[in-house]
């Protein structure tokens, strides 16, 4: 490393030569939470298609049948409700099994009826 | 191609993993989730063979131990942290096999590679298709896997910690596989989606807290992907700083998604190797990583960024490596295969690298309790350099406006040392690569009815928990999995065991292999005299005239330019062995060293030996005798060595005057036969003298076999690679006789 370079760590060290090996640490992991968190933030109010796709996988649905489900929520815009709350949603509507409203979205089947169950903004 | 064998019996050390049986009835084979397993019985001292250990854990059942043993009982002691075999092979019907080798070699964590470009595929893949430099991870190749160790590590009798990879833009679906397939650890770091896999970055993160969540449920053990800065970066002796910042951001997230700090483990690779002054740039390194991530887990990578294609070069770098781990202390001992710096590992290499380990870690059993690290020179002062250094660095992140705009500058994997910035990082566009556009907004009433999720969750009125509205998920119910057999009909696991069913169906039938069943594959090592490009033709040629098939130098290294080179050629051999067809001589019942040397120290035991006829030969008889070369002196036998061209009567009458019970009659020399008639003469001798009762007598040398020395009328022949202890049970067994 050249003069100019080390002269550059020196400068700015200068805040932190006089911090304590444990105040060192504390203020290291101090930063880390302020890069970290706003990071955390968005996986609390965002999702994708994979995470999507596991919701429907532990709902008992094969990676086959889960991928045109969120598919079909996507071109719905239903994504943001959540899949799994709109198979859930169906199979009380149409009183069937979670399994048979999920196949059912993957064959293509009942998305207006869908869409429809979510749009009077229900909760 | 039934064996009559069900997958749920026991492994016999003397048979073959039945890859049938872990193929049949697969779709309902559930084996018990794995949280992550430590070693049993660390932190105690314990006594093994004659030496007392301080570093390690529970002995095996059943192993295979270091070479070296063999002049101490066979001893096998386990170091007290986890070994991690990488397997990658690309068909998993070889890794398992390949496991068991490892796992009786000393490894308790097999570490799955997956094949080049999963990453990029937006789903879970199905059945087993071949992969590239690893394999195509799926739930049936999971399965198959996690069924096969569980085999494994009831036979080796410690449990094994299966891993693979929770990255690329599928990661919460693996993530719910890996927890329904009993997977203990995993790869989990989205940095390495951003900065190696052009994974879009917003995706990753988002993706990464769902996976973390499901991670943390597990129990599983995490690692970052740190070390990728240090394989990638121009001069890794620079990356430090950066890998520290690396490490804090993963481990605080995954903290912060619910995986306990004890389950989150940093893949710490020492930066550099030799020629640079390695341990005074690693050591210090090692400690600031150390005092940094005091509340988590180490998991010891090993250095691949300068490893080139010199086996014993890559071993002795993982060695210095093995130093730095017993001096400041691992959890996870990993291990790169020493080959890896030229082809894909290959099995025996992989076995290498674990004994490695076992061997450095155990020779530095309780090194750290003699020697101290001293801070209070320039290690502290170069401890607290790179601390400061780290510091900086996420000050910077700060101040640039987080970590995704730092990540758009290029601020990471750049070989400048920070601060200094040589502006050759990874620069990466927030709203670009893989995955774009694929973030959405969760609305107020989001709900996902499962049981581990991360973040909004919005429960309908009257619902206590997310997955009651559905009967329980298949976290709580694995009933509900659903199993997806094979999706290609051509490229699975069925039709590769049936293009290699000659050798399943016929075990006797075999030929070499490195990687897969049977591939043939050989190397030729050779000592060319001259410069190295030319001898690297030459090699090849030779691999050519000797019969291989596509031949490849894997190796050359220049002696000196002008007198030689030294180079292995690798080749494939087109030929079966058939192994029933083979003359296998019977093994002779040898007595261990303790019964011998009990038994001439109850009953002093005396020879007289020589070598007979117009014969100078004596390196292979006093091979036999001499305690310098395990001969049958160190049992405590008496011998008198008469030399060289000795008469046979003359080799009688010594035996006679000394009162010794046996000669050890020596003859190389086998034109016309004169070495079973120098044995013959030898019998006669001894019956004309009245004798042949009283003596037991043994000819030796390169072309007896005890066959012909029974013919030529001796009691016994020892021939090429008899050793000391052969010739000594012989006798001691054969007075035992007499004795009854």
């Amino acid at each position: 490393m050249s003069k100019k370079d080390r002269q550059s760590f020196e400068e700015r060290r200068a805040h932190l030569a006089t911090l304590s090996d444990d105040a060192l640490y504390d203020y290291f992991w101090e930063l880390t939470a302020k890069v970290v968190d706003p990071l955390l933030a968005l996986g609390r109010d965002f999702t994708t298609p994979a995470i999507e796709r596991s919701v429907l996988l532990r709902m008992g649905f094969s990676s086959l049948e889960a991928a045109p489900i969120v598919d079909g929520a996507l071109s719905r815009g239903l994504i943001g409700k959540g899949c799994g709350h709109v198979v859930w949603k169906l199979s009380q509507a149409l009183g069937v099994s979670i399994r048979e409203a999920g196949t059912a979205l993957a064959r293509g089947e009942h998305w207006d009826e869908a869409e429809r169950l979510f749009a009077g903004g229900a909760k | 191609m039934s064996t009559g064998k069900s997958a749920g019996d026991p492994l016999q050390p003397n048979e073959k993993l039945n890859i049938f049986a872990i193929l049949d009835g697969l779709e309902s084979y559930r084996s018990p989730r794995r949280p992550w397993t430590w070693r049993k019985g660390r932190g105690e001292s314990r006594e093994i063979g004659d030496f007392t250990y301080l570093e390690t854990s529970e002995s095996l059942k059943n192993s295979v131990p270091l070479p070296a043993s063999r002049g101490m009982g066979y001893i096998d002691p386990q170091p007290d942290v986890v070994i991690t075999t990488e397997i990658a092979s690309g068909r998993f019907e070889d890794d398992i096999r390949r496991m068991r080798m490892a796992a009786w070699n000393g490894a308790d964590h097999i570490m799955v590679i997956r094949t080049t470009g999963q990453s990029h595929i937006d789903s879970l893949l199905e059945g087993t298709t071949q992969g590239i430099g690893g394999i195509p991870v799926t739930r049936k190749q999971c399965r198959a896997t996690r069924r096969a160790l569980d085999l494994i590590e009831e036979e080796v009798g410690r449990p094994i910690n299966f891993h693979s990879y929770v990255s690329g833009v599928a990661g919460p679906d693996i993530a719910v596989m890996f927890y329904e397939e009993g997977l203990s650890g995993v790869h989990q770091d989205p940095q390495y989606n951003i900065l190696y896999r052009n994974v879009n970055m917003q995706r990753s993160i988002v993706d990464a807290c769902e996976s973390k969540a499901i991670i943390a449920h597990g129990g599983m053990l995490q690692i970052d992907g740190a070390h990728n800065a240090n394989a990638t970066a121009m001069e890794a002796w620079k990356v430090m700083p950066e890998l520290i910042v690396q490490h804090a951001i993963n481990s605080w997230f995954s903290r912060r998604c619910g995986i306990d700090p004890k389950l989150i483990a940093l893949s710490s690779v020492p930066p550099t190797a030799a020629p640079a002054p390695c341990m005074r740039l690693d050591l210090p390194y090692a400690v600031a990583v150390r005092d940094i991530f005091r509340d988590y887990v180490i998991r010891a990578q090993q250095n691949t960024k300068y490893m080139e294609s010199e086996l014993r070069e890559a071993t002795v770098t993982h060695t210095l490596n093995l130093m730095i781990s017993r001096l400041v202390g691992t959890d996870v001992q990993s291990t790169i295969t020493p080959d890896e710096g030229r082809n894909i590992p290959w099995h025996y290499n992989g076995i290498a690298a674990c004994n490695t380990a076992r061997q450095a870690l155990i020779g530095m059993d309780g090194l750290a309790g003699m020697v101290k690290i001293d801070r209070d020179g320039p290690l502290g002062d170069t401890v607290r350099e790179i601390k400061e250094r780290a510091v900086l660095f996420m000050e910077e992140i700060i101040e640039a406006g987080g970590y995704f705009e730092a990540v758009r500058q290029g601020f990471f994997v750049d070989s400048g040392e920070y601060p200094e910035r040589k502006g050759d990082g990874i620069a990466r566009d927030p709203d670009g690569g893989i995955g774009s556009d694929t973030v959405y907004k969760r609305d107020d009433d989001y709900f996902a009815p499962v049981s581990v999720h991360f973040g909004r969750n919005c429960l309908p009125d009257g619902v206590a928990k997310a997955s009651d509205v559905i009967g329980g998920d298949t976290f709580e119910d694995p009933d509900k999995i659903v199993f997806i057999d094979e999706l290609d009909p051509e490229d699975n696991v069925h039709q590769r065991l049936e293009s290699l069913k000659p050798y399943y169906e016929n075990p006797n039938r075999i030929r070499p292999e490195v990687e897969f069943m049977s591939d043939g594959v050989v190397v030729l090592t050779m000592q060319l005299p001259t410069d190295m490009r030319t001898a690297e033709f030459a090699a090849l040629k030779i691999g050519e005239k000797m019969g291989l098939e596509d031949c490849v130098v894997i190796h050359r290294q220049v002696m000196h330019p002008a007198e030689g080179t030294y180079v292995e050629l690798r080749g494939k051999v087109t030929f079966d062995i058939d192994i029933s067809e083979l003359v296998i001589p019977p093994v002779i019942d040898v007595l261990s060293e303790k019964d011998i040397r009990d038994d001439i120290a109850a009953h002093p035991l005396v020879v007289v030996a020589g070598t007979v006829g117009e014969d100078e030969h004596s390196v292979g008889l006093k091979e036999i005798l001499d305690i310098k070369h395990g001969g049958i002196e160190r049992f405590g036998i008496t011998y008198h060595y008469l030399g060289t061209s000795v008469p046979v009567d003359k080799l009688i009458d010594a035996a006679i005057e000394t009162n010794a019970e046996a000669v050890l009659c020596s003859t190389i020399i086998s034109h016309n036969d004169i070495h079973l008639k120098n044995l013959q003469k030898l019998a006669d001798a001894a019956i004309e003298k009245g004798v042949r009762d009283r003596l037991i007598l043994v000819g030796g040398g390169t072309q007896i076999t005890n066959e012909l020395a029974l013919e030529a009328g001796v009691d016994a022949g020892f021939g090429r690679g008899s050793k000391g202890i052969d010739v000594a049970s012989f006798l001691v067994k054969t007075r035992m006789e007499k004795r009854s």
